[in-house]
């Protein structure tokens, strides 16, 4: 059951990297953003008020730009990834997105005070894949949780891929739903069932 | 005294894994979960459960306590589990570690009250998160087929076998006072629950199947604890199927994928 916190404060911190500096150093872009986004939350009344809308908004404007959303989803969807058409593809991205953005938007309208701890970052001049460490710390809470970034070098920029919460991938961890969901319905059988899922998030977002 | 409700759990808790194993069941093909039919009547049984009677009575105690008391609470029996935590940290070669968190006892029972107040953690020594299933792991043995055990949740084979032990050197369940005893049992569990309520409403959200999103977070995370925090980094890739094709699959996606960026 412990999981469950994890995930939860997983959650709330599903804050990351970029900005429009692309000269940043990956490190330095997530400790930019995430700071960023904190400060936006602790301050906005509507935020604290509950409002998801407001989060999803910053999440967009703030975050998205700064990962990799066809490779977080080629990660989720696993070797079926390759059977899929151009444009299933992407449908598929795109719901996949729109999925993270608002679980992930939703939890962190529950931000209560949690520090962020940046860990110590080492790179090798060439490096094009890498790890950002980070420990999300409560109060009250007896031990930190960890929360890593990985990030791969674009021509645009570092772009997160994945994002490793006390040791679970929140990507990777939907692989076999994924895989379930092609098994029965193939791929289009997959996008009909996000699509589904989002549009009843969407509905209990606006309750 | 012996701790006889710890016991028949245990037995329980063997003879689901014994049941699961003989039954076979429908699997959907996932390798590290063989038994998946009845795990999933197993996870469906603890989820009744949890609705009917842990998640309420969890909720009054949350609703009803001021939160510094839940933190003393839950402190309190976080103190207690640093004592096996430490013989686990021995246990797997970590004599610093297991120092620190025999400090961590010494500490927070003078000082912190029994335990009531993390004075250890502001002091800068660092709570750990061991048991026995991952001693095992570090031992080399590994996890084995997931199961579902009634009232415990998520484990593996291996980690089962680490629950066992686990139970054994649990000091609250060696309390002679068997009503004490029971009303600590208790407490534990509804404190543990409590403090997991928020967290209910994002995997329902995030999940598109529950189950299959618990397991696969337990797996990692299992696997994550036992190199503590620090797992060869391209595991998580490959978990699906043949870890072979999988793992072709994945460059030829990423391939593809680099060469649109």
């Amino acid at each position: 059951m412990r999981l469950y916190a994890l995930l939860l404060a997983s959650a709330s911190f599903f804050l990351v990297p970029g900005v429009q500096a692309k000269e940043l150093a990956p490190d330095e872009l997530v400790k930019s953003v995430t700071e960023e986004v904190l400060e936006v939350i602790r301050k906005d009344k509507d935020i604290k008020a509950g409002s998801t809308q407001r989060v999803i908004d910053l999440v967009e404007k703030k975050v998205l730009p700064h990962f990799n959303f066809q490779r977080m989803t080629a990660l989720a969807v696993g070797r079926d990834w390759r059977q899929a058409s151009p444009a299933q593809q992407q449908a598929l991205t795109d719901e996949f997105r729109d999925l993270l953005v608002r679980t992930y938007s939703n939890a962190l309208t529950a931000y209560k005070n949690e520090t962020v701890e940046y860990r110590p970052f080492r790179m090798q001049p060439g490096d094009t894949d890498v790890t950002v460490r980070t420990q999300i710390h409560q109060p009250g809470a007896r031990q930190p949780i960890s929360l890593d970034y990985s990030l791969e070098k674009q021509p645009q920029g570092w772009k997160v891929y994945d994002v490793v919460v006390a040791g679970v991938s929140l990507v990777t961890n939907y692989r076999s739903s994924f895989g379930n969901e092609i098994r029965n319905g193939g791929i289009d059988g997959l996008i009909k069932t996000l699509k589904a899922k989002n549009s009843s998030l969407e509905a209990s977002t606006r309750k | 005294m012996r701790s006889t409700l710890f016991i028949k759990i245990s037995r329980l808790a063997l003879a689901t894994v014994a049941a699961g194993v003989l039954g076979g069941c429908a699997t959907s093909g996932n390798p590290k979960d063989p038994i998946e039919g009845f795990n999933r009547a197993m996870f469906g049984f603890n989820e009744g459960l949890d609705k009917v009677i842990i998640k309420p009575v969890a909720t009054g105690y949350e609703a009803v306590l001021p939160s510094p008391i839940q933190t003393g609470v839950a402190n309190f029996f976080s103190n207690i589990a640093d004592l096996m935590i430490g013989v686990n940290n021995l246990l797997q070669g970590k004599p610093a570690q297991a120092a620190s968190d025999a400090g961590r006892v010494l500490v927070n029972t003078t000082v912190g009250f029994l335990g009531l107040i993390d004075v250890a953690s502001s002091m800068g020594m660092e709570k750990h998160e061991e048991d026995v299933g991952q001693t095992f792991g570090r031992w080399g043995m590994s996890d084995g087929a997931y199961v579902v055990l009634p009232f415990f949740g998520p484990r593996t084979a291996r980690d089962t076998l680490g629950l066992v032990f686990d139970v054994y050197t649990d000091p609250v369940a060696h309390v002679d006072h068997i009503p004490t005893r029971n009303v600590l049992l208790t407490t534990r569990l509804i404190s543990d629950r409590a403090e997991l309520l928020k967290a209910d409403k994002i995997i329902e959200e995030a999940a598109l199947d529950k189950y299959s999103y618990v397991r696969d977070a337990y797996l990692q995370r299992r696997r994550s604890l036992i190199h503590d925090g620090n797992p060869p980094k391209f595991d998580p890739y490959s978990e699906s199927g043949d870890s072979k094709t999988a793992g072709q699959g994945e460059g030829a996606a990423s391939a593809q994928v680099a060469a649109r960026n």
